[in-house]
């Protein structure tokens, strides 16, 4: 059963990750090494698109934290966009929308950044 | 793991003094798994028939299911450290207007006390990672329970009140 997958785009210049299934702690590792590697080739304008995303737990939540540091002190953000209504109640139950801006849209990120 | 009976499906519904034979197993056996990270997948699914069994809404659904994920996760991570042939034992059932899910694990245990819920802006502001799954099934149920028996065996349950 593929749990979870990660496609990379581009939009207007910003890097999408796109999350699609399960992201717990057997998958998180493969989004830390999709930020790795952005972080890597110095792509520090990220939008995570969560359209496809069912479920997070916090090991999931903990990969967030964990890049949000290096992006934002390379001028960079990650912001969040189209959470499914369960996978949003998650990140607002750990007040991550003090430290993270989180859009209805992909499109509405995008433009944040380019504004 | 003797006093455990394998979960088995059985070819026809038996019915046992008035109980489904199909029923009994569930709420008596539960699973086992091996403490690996890709069977978190396996014990979530197990949690949704269950409460699907009792028409348990959605959302309750939601909470139970994060809640036994962060627990399961942190018996692979902390009380196995990460071994991955170690056994995980889960039993869920609804009893008294209760979802109740027993969770026993033959790792090194701890003392939940040492964890204190986090101070949530400054656990932001000071960017740290990890450290929330104790605070998130104290948040997502009614009731935590945890009994450690040194070098024997942990046992975790988790409460859910169903109005």
């Amino acid at each position: 059963m593929a749990d979870f997958s990660i496609n990379l785009k581009e939009n207007g210049g910003i890097n999408i990750i796109e999350l699609s299934g399960y992201l717990d702690a057997h998958t998180a590792p493969e989004l830390e090494n999709a930020f790795s590697g952005l972080i890597t080739d110095n792509k520090f304008k990220i939008v995570v698109n969560f359209t496809d995303l069912k479920y997070i737990s916090s090991a999931g939540l903990g990969v967030f934290m964990a890049f949000i540091e290096s992006v934002r002190s390379n001028n960079g953000d990650i912001k969040l966009a189209a959470m499914q209504p369960n996978v949003f109640n998650i990140f607002d139950l750990l007040g991550f929308p003090l430290l993270y801006e989180i859009f209805n849209t992909e499109e509405e990120a995008v433009n944040k950044f380019n504004s | 793991m003797k006093f455990l009976i394998p979960k088995k499906k059985p070819s026809t519904n038996l019915i046992l003094n008035g109980t489904d034979v199909n029923t009994l197993r569930q709420d008596t056996a539960g699973l086992i798994v091996k403490s690996r990270t890709d069977n978190l997948s396996r014990i979530r699914k197990y949690i949704l028939d269950v409460t699907g069994k009792y028409g348990i809404e959605q959302d309750i659904t939601d909470k139970i299911i994060l809640a036994v994920d962060e627990a399961c996760t942190n018996i692979i991570k902390h009380a196995y450290q990460s071994k991955p042939d170690n056994d995980i034992i889960i039993n869920a059932f609804f009893k008294n207007g209760k979802f109740i899910i027993n969770i026993t694990d033959f790792g090194k245990g701890f003392n939940p006390e040492l964890i204190p819920d986090p101070d949530m802006p400054s656990y932001l502001k000071q960017r740290r990672v990890g450290g929330l799954g104790m605070h998130l099934m104290r948040t997502l149920m009614d009731k935590v329970e945890y009994h450690s028996q040194k070098d024997k065996y942990n046992k975790l349950v988790l409460e859910k009140n169903i109005n």
